[in-house]
């Protein structure tokens, strides 16, 4: 049966467009078609100006480490929690793989990749080089 | 930005409270449920201030353990109220609840408030009890709730402003030398900065030493109108104002992870009550971690953005210190069951009463009492004074 949508609003369900770009390797955010400000988490209504005409976007998967914790377990090495600005203007939190969870900083310049994790795609970045991907990617 | 700049608030010196109590704190006797230590506390508020369950008509409760607190609460004390709220923003809830108190009574909605918590997570395994469910856009990273989620503040923190792990356990330190003058902390062993430093690693960069305790306990704070409360036992301590404020839920959607929303509550709080950070003579923060207080004494005005690092060196919070902060030993010494909000209400109040024994900051006049929830998620700030703090 199809849905009564409400007046504006898409019938797309955002996590399950959001899941679906990560199933085909893609990172997907929203931009708003009213303020033109980048959206994430995926919602049905932009949290910057309320504006209802949100767009998916394919994020090219470069960001920044924002903020870095190593979680600490009873055995095994700690692993990694991150909040990752990526540049198109969204934050996101992740997982740095790669180099041991102490040796993530703040301002590690990092690459989306797709690791699957109990049968689900989940998003996690690698170090990228220095310079690498776009700089100037941050709408404002 | 609209609706976020008027001051409003209580009025200044209109409210007061008249009781306030802790139950059985710390390892409860085995068996006792939440809602006895809120009646022990909610009981021992009450008779301090000459008053019965009879007389309370506004009740105010949150829990981890009962959505519906207000209706277990009254349920249990036998408590009829016309005015019920169980807003639950997280830990700061019951110094919202005071906030809110104050407005109902104002309103003419209730004349004599109950603000009741207890909790037995201590007792009931020792890991914080929490109705909170991992965020789907940040479960598969499996950050320790919430010690993570204060972890990464901390090392952005760490990041912008050159903040070191020694600066964050000086606010362990003079949480401890507090608690070591109160006979009701939990812990009252001496603490070194170097003991900090070389305990766990819990999520870096913040140890076990850096996080809350997790204790079993209750708390209640009896509000009213000054001028019931001038008919009533004891000396009232009067609101002289608050705010609150939050910005976000979840730590992924923080703007700024060195900003709390306690910027807004803050400036709401002084602005209503005339007041300024230097005209406060003692301060309790909700220290859940040891940079909750960095980012609150620098969100509130205390000293500059970036600066609470340096501000609490040297043990300048610490007895003797310049400026008194969580004189009862905070949430990282002396009592956290879960949700410490109401501690900051009890000791502060206390202290305007000058019933602190030996951890008592003399002469002091005008409390500043400030609550946090969820992961820097809610803040809300209360000032509270003395009668010769009206003016
Ligand atoms: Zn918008």
């Amino acid at each position: 049966m199809r849905p009564i949508t409400a007046e504006g609003a898409s019938e797309a369900v955002p996590g399950r467009t959001y899941a679906a770009g990560l199933a085909e390797g893609r990172l997907l955010f929203q931009e708003c078609g009213d303020c033109w400000r980048a959206v994430f988490f995926p919602r049905v209504a932009c949290p910057h100006c309320g504006g209802r005409a949100l767009r998916y976007r394919e994020s090219r998967g470069f960001g920044t480490v924002y903020a870095t914790t190593s979680v600490y377990r009873r055995s095994g090495e700690p692993y990694d929690v991150s909040l990752i600005d990526l540049d198109e203007g969204f934050r996101m939190m992740s997982r740095v793989d790669g180099p041991p969870a102490e040796d993530v900083e703040v301002g590690m310049r990092v690459r989306f990749a797709v690791e699957t994790v109990d049968g689900e795609p989940v998003a996690v970045f690698r170090p990228a080089a220095n310079g690498d991907g776009p700089t100037t990617g941050a709408r404002r | 930005m609209t609706g976020t700049d008027q001051v409003g608030g209580p009025t200044k010196g209109r409210i007061a409270v008249v009781g306030v109590a802790e139950s059985d704190l710390g390892k409860v006797t085995d068996g006792l449920t939440p809602l006895d230590l809120a009646a022990q506390a909610a009981g021992a508020a009450l008779a301090e201030a000459g008053l019965t369950k009879d007389d309370v008509d506004g009740l105010f409760s949150a829990s981890s353990y009962h959505p519906n607190a207000t209706l277990e609460v009254g349920e249990y004390l036998g408590i009829r109220p016309r005015y019920s709220d169980g807003s639950s923003i997280g830990g700061s809830s019951f110094v919202s609840h005071l906030l809110h108190a104050a407005a109902a009574i104002e309103a003419g909605m209730c004349e004599v408030a109950l603000i009741a918590y207890g909790s037995t997570q201590r007792s009931d395994g020792g890991r914080l009890i929490t109705p909170s469910r991992p965020m789907p856009y940040e479960a598969p990273y499996h950050p320790r709730f919430p010690v993570s989620m204060y972890a990464l503040a901390a090392s952005r923190h760490m990041y912008e402003y050159g903040t070191t792990r020694e600066q964050l356990a000086e606010v362990a330190v003079a949480a401890r030398e507090w608690a070591r003058l109160n006979p009701k902390a939990f812990l009252r062993d001496p603490l070194t900065v170097e003991d900090v430093l070389a305990s766990r690693m819990v999520s870096s960069p913040l140890t076990v030493r850096d996080c809350c305790l997790v204790t079993d306990g209750g708390g209640a704070v009896v509000v009213t109108s000054a001028e019931r409360a001038r008919d009533l036992r004891g000396d009232p301590i009067y609101l002289l104002g608050g705010g609150e404020a939050h910005h976000h839920r979840n730590i992924s959607q923080m703007p700024d992870l060195t900003v709390t929303a306690a910027v807004d509550s803050g400036s709401r709080a002084f602005a209503a009550a005339g007041l300024l950070p230097e005209d406060v003579d003692v301060v309790q923060l909700y220290d859940a971690f040891t940079v909750n207080v960095l980012l609150f004494l620098e969100d509130l005005g205390f000293c500059e953005k970036g600066e609470g690092g340096a501000f609490v060196s040297g043990g300048r919070i610490a007895p003797g210190g310049e400026l008194p902060v969580n004189t009862n030993g905070g949430g990282l010494s002396y009592c956290h069951p879960g949700m410490y909000g109401i501690f900051v209400v009890i000791e502060a109040v206390r202290q305007l009463r000058g019933e602190g024994g030996d951890r008592q900051v003399a002469g002091a006049q005008v409390a500043l009492a400030h609550g946090n929830g969820g992961v820097l998620s809610s803040q809300v700030t209360a000032l509270l004074g003395t009668a010769a703090a009206l003016g």
